[in-house]
C-alpha cells in the first residue's frame, strides 16, 4: 500500500533518506568518507536510489525477505559491515521522509507496520554477521 | 508553537500503536485494545498533556535540564520503573509526528534539532536512574 504510494518517487525518497541521516545522525558519515556528502550531490542521489530499490525489492517479497535480500546481506556481513544500530537510523530518517511527503498515509497503524518491515529489513541485513 | 502543543499529545497514542509493549505501563488507564480505542482513551489524552507540560518545561530550560528533570527521573526509575530506551522511542514519535505536521518546513536542520532537543529530555529523564 505504502510502497505504491512511494512507488515513482522511490529514488527521490532514498537520497532525501539518507541527506536526513547524515544531518541528524553525523556519526552515519563515518561509513562514506569517500563521498561527497552536500546537498545534491551525484553520489547520495545514486546511492539512495540504491537503498530504495532494495526497500521496494524487500516489499514486494515481503513473505521472504531473507531470500530477496539474499547478496546484499552477504555484502553487509562480509564487505562493509555496518554496525546495527545504524538501521534503525537510517529506518527513522525514511519514516520521516515518508510522513513529510505523504502525512495522511502514516496513520499510526501504517506507521507500525512500516516501522516493523524496517526492523525486519535491518536484521536480515545483520543475520550474517556472525 | 501552537502546532508543536498538538504533536506532543498526540505522540502518546502513537507510542502506544507503533511500539505495543509500551502499554504496560499504561495497565490502569483502561481500554487499550485497539488504535482507535487507544487514540480516544481520556487517561492516554490527559497523560500525553502531563508530557506536552513537561516537555514545554525542559525547553524553557533548555541550560538546566537535568535539574529540571531530576525529580520526574527520580520517580520514573523509582516508581514507574520505565526502560529509558521508551523515552528515546516516544522521542522518535514525536519526531515523525512533527514531520507529518510541518512537511517541507520540516528541513533537514530542523529534524537535527529536534533529533538532538528529544535526546537531551530523555538523557535528563534517565539521568538519576540507579
Amino acid at each position: 500500500g505504502v510502497f505504491a504510494k512511494i512507488g515513482g518517487h522511490a529514488e527521490e525518497y532514498g537520497a532525501e533518506t539518507l541527506e536526513r541521516m547524515f544531518a541528524t545522525y553525523p556519526q552515519t558519515k563515518t561509513y562514506f568518507p569517500h563521498f561527497d556528502l552536500q546537498h545534491g550531490s551525484a553520489q547520495v542521489k545514486g546511492h539512495g536510489k540504491k537503498v530504495a530499490a532494495a526497500l521496494v525489492e524487500a516489499a514486494n517479497h515481503i513473505d521472504d525477505i531473507a531470500s530477496a535480500l539474499s547478496k546484499l546481506s552477504d555484502l553487509h556481513a562480509q564487505k562493509l559491515r555496518v554496525d546495527p544500530v545504524n538501521f534503525k537510523l537510517l529506518s527513522q530518517c525514511f519514516l520521516v521522509v515518508v510522513a513529510i511527503h505523504h502525512p495522511s498515509v502514516l496513520t499510526p497503524e501504517v506507521h507500525a507496520s512500516l516501522d516493523k518491515f524496517l526492523c525486519a529489513v535491518g536484521n536480515v541485513l545483520t543475520a550474517k554477521y556472525r | 508553537r501552537v502546532c508543536v502543543s498538538a504533536c506532543i499529545p498526540l505522540s502518546l497514542p502513537r507510542l502506544l500503536i507503533v511500539y505495543p509493549w509500551t502499554q504496560r505501563f499504561f495497565d490502569n488507564f483502561g481500554n487499550l485494545s485497539s488504535p482507535t480505542a487507544i487514540i480516544g482513551n481520556p487517561k492516554v489524552r490527559a497523560h500525553g498533556k502531563k508530557v506536552l507540560t513537561s516537555f514545554g518545561e525542559a525547553v524553557k530550560n533548555l541550560d538546566n535540564v537535568k535539574a529540571t528533570y531530576s525529580k520526574l527521573s527520580d520517580l520514573h526509575c523509582e516508581k514507574l520503573h520505565v526502560d529509558p530506551e521508551n523515552f528515546r522511542l516516544l522521542g522518535d514519535i514525536l519526531i515523525i509526528v512533527l514531520a507529518a505536521h510541518f512537511t517541507k518546513d520540516f528541513t533537514p536542520a530542523c529534524q537535527a534539532t529536534w533529533q538532538k532537543l528529544v535526546g537531551v529530555v530523555a538523557h535528563a529523564l534517565a539521568y538519576k536512574y540507579h
